[in-house]
């Protein structure tokens, strides 16, 4: 029943392995991206450490939205996606599997930097720590919000503009839940309210976006 | 022939029918447009607390009402036309999105110029502010999502995706903003405390809501009448109506 999940994922994966450097540009955007911002904002440590939270949030959604433009692009111009879609098997895991290969290509070194940026930007051990784990939870709604929006946009010329301008207005509540646990943390309040939400969020997309993916996929390809 | 819900789903027939109810809708937004005015501008008493300042509601509110409905509005036939494969909901959602996201934008454009005398400033991060943004950029990125794609049929669907997608999203949106807004710093100024409204007040700015509805009603048909003739403009009926046009 899982054959055609873990048959893509690993696909994706040894594609990915075999572009080192392609599946390292993610995490080189999200690292210039952020360092950008001390020279924008000016190099004072509090308000550094204030706005850190939002800053690695942003870029990761950024960077999330950058590298999701390819992630069904590839297959569709080699013929491949077509084939997936009539091959028999659920088109759910083929999407899910995609979207899963994009978390552990491009979400999960973000998540590993993370720490090292908020380290620059000044910011208290708890309060990296909830970075991280708002990042785990987060990063994959991303994923699964810019796999949607990779499919609805498959093959178009603006395609990576318009991708962001229509995934991003989704992606606020995973911002504001995200960036808002590191801020609670640091006023000293607790976040699991938070990552409770955001959990929720991670569930709530898990169960609908990838039918809307699958559906995006079969009007874009029609 | 018997009147049934399909009848005017053909579009020739809605043409017809919207030729005629077109001129209606303006001579109805007009007069309301004019009463809701007159009973706004001259008859509500001053408020006690804003002065003449607060008389901005009566565009303000009824556009915040337009944007948030017809955002729904458009969703409902877009998934109708997706669903159904019913050609004429799907230009009926494509043609609402233009005067949404004109209704949100006027919202935001006249609660900023509300905001400056009440507030101190054009714009504050407030819950409702920031929804009505992020519900302009939904409009905008429906709009851009379904111009990008030239193939018709696909861009209907696509835009019926998303709208749904949206308009799901909505209300998480606009509850993730309430909560983010309340835990930084609350806006100082709430509506919500607002006194009651006096009855002229509420009749006016009931009168200029009706009129935005015969507006929306007048610019959406006139839209739609304008790509069911680019649509079908290979249908006999189309060549008859404009011979020697576009072909």
């Amino acid at each position: 029943m899982n054959s055609v999940f873990a048959a893509v994922l690993a696909r994706d994966l040894r594609l990915a392995a075999r572009r080192r450097i392609e599946s390292l540009l993610p995490v080189a955007f999200f690292l210039v991206a952020v360092s950008l911002f001390p020279l924008g904002v000016g190099p004072e440590p509090q308000t550094l450490r204030q706005i850190a939270p939002g800053i690695v949030w942003v870029c990761s959604l950024l960077a999330a939205m950058l590298s999701v433009n390819t992630l069904y692009a590839g297959d569709l111009a080699d013929g491949s996606l077509e084939q997936m879609l009539l091959a028999p098997g659920s088109v759910l895991q083929l999407v899910w599997a995609k979207a899963a290969a994009h978390w552990l290509v491009s979400g999960l070194p973000l998540i590993v930097a993370a720490p090292v940026i908020g380290l620059m930007f000044g910011l208290p051990a708890q309060a990296l720590a909830t970075l991280v784990v708002g990042l785990l939870l987060g990063t994959p709604i991303l994923s699964l919000l810019g796999s949607l929006g990779a499919a609805l946009t498959l093959g178009l010329r603006s395609g990576g503009m318009l991708l962001i301008l229509i995934v991003l207005p989704l992606a606020t509540p995973t911002l504001i839940f995200g960036a808002g646990a590191v801020d609670a943390v640091g006023s000293g309040l607790s976040a699991s309210g938070h990552h409770s939400l955001l959990g929720a969020l991670l569930i709530a997309s898990a169960l609908v976006v990838p039918w809307a993916t699958a559906a995006a996929l079969r009007i874009s390809t029609e | 022939m018997p009147l049934t819900l399909y009848t005017f789903s053909s579009p020739p027939r809605f043409y017809a029918l919207t030729g005629v109810l077109v001129p209606v809708c303006w001579a109805l937004c007009v007069a309301l447009t004019a009463a809701g005015l007159w009973m706004g501008l001259f008859v509500a008493p001053t408020d006690a607390t804003q002065g003449e300042v607060y008389r901005i509601i009566f565009i303000h509110v009824p556009a915040a009402w337009m944007s948030m409905l017809l955002y729904l509005v458009m969703a409902f036939w877009a998934g109708i036309g997706w669903a159904f494969n019913a050609r004429l909901a799907s230009m009926v959602a494509r043609a609402i999105a233009p005067t949404g996201a004109m209704f949100t934008f006027l919202a935001l454009w006249t609660g900023a110029l509300w905001g400056r005398p009440t507030w101190g400033t054009y714009w504050v991060w407030d819950a409702r502010l920031t929804s009505e943004l992020i519900l302009l950029f939904l409009y905008l990125g429906y709009i851009a999502l379904t111009e990008a794609i030239d193939d018709v049929r696909r861009a209907d669907q696509a835009g019926a995706l998303l709208a749904i997608v949206g308009s799901v999203n909505i209300p998480i949106i606009y509850f993730s903003v309430k909560w983010w807004n309340t835990l930084h710093q609350g806006a100082t100024v709430s509506l919500t405390a607002a006194p009651k409204m006096a009855d002229t007040m509420l009749t006016a700015m009931l009168l200029m809501t009706f009129a935005c509805w015969a507006y929306a009603f007048a610019v959406v048909f006139t839209r739609t009448r304008a790509l069911i003739l680019e649509r079908e403009c290979g249908a006999a009926w189309v060549r008859e109506l404009a011979p020697g046009g576009a072909r």
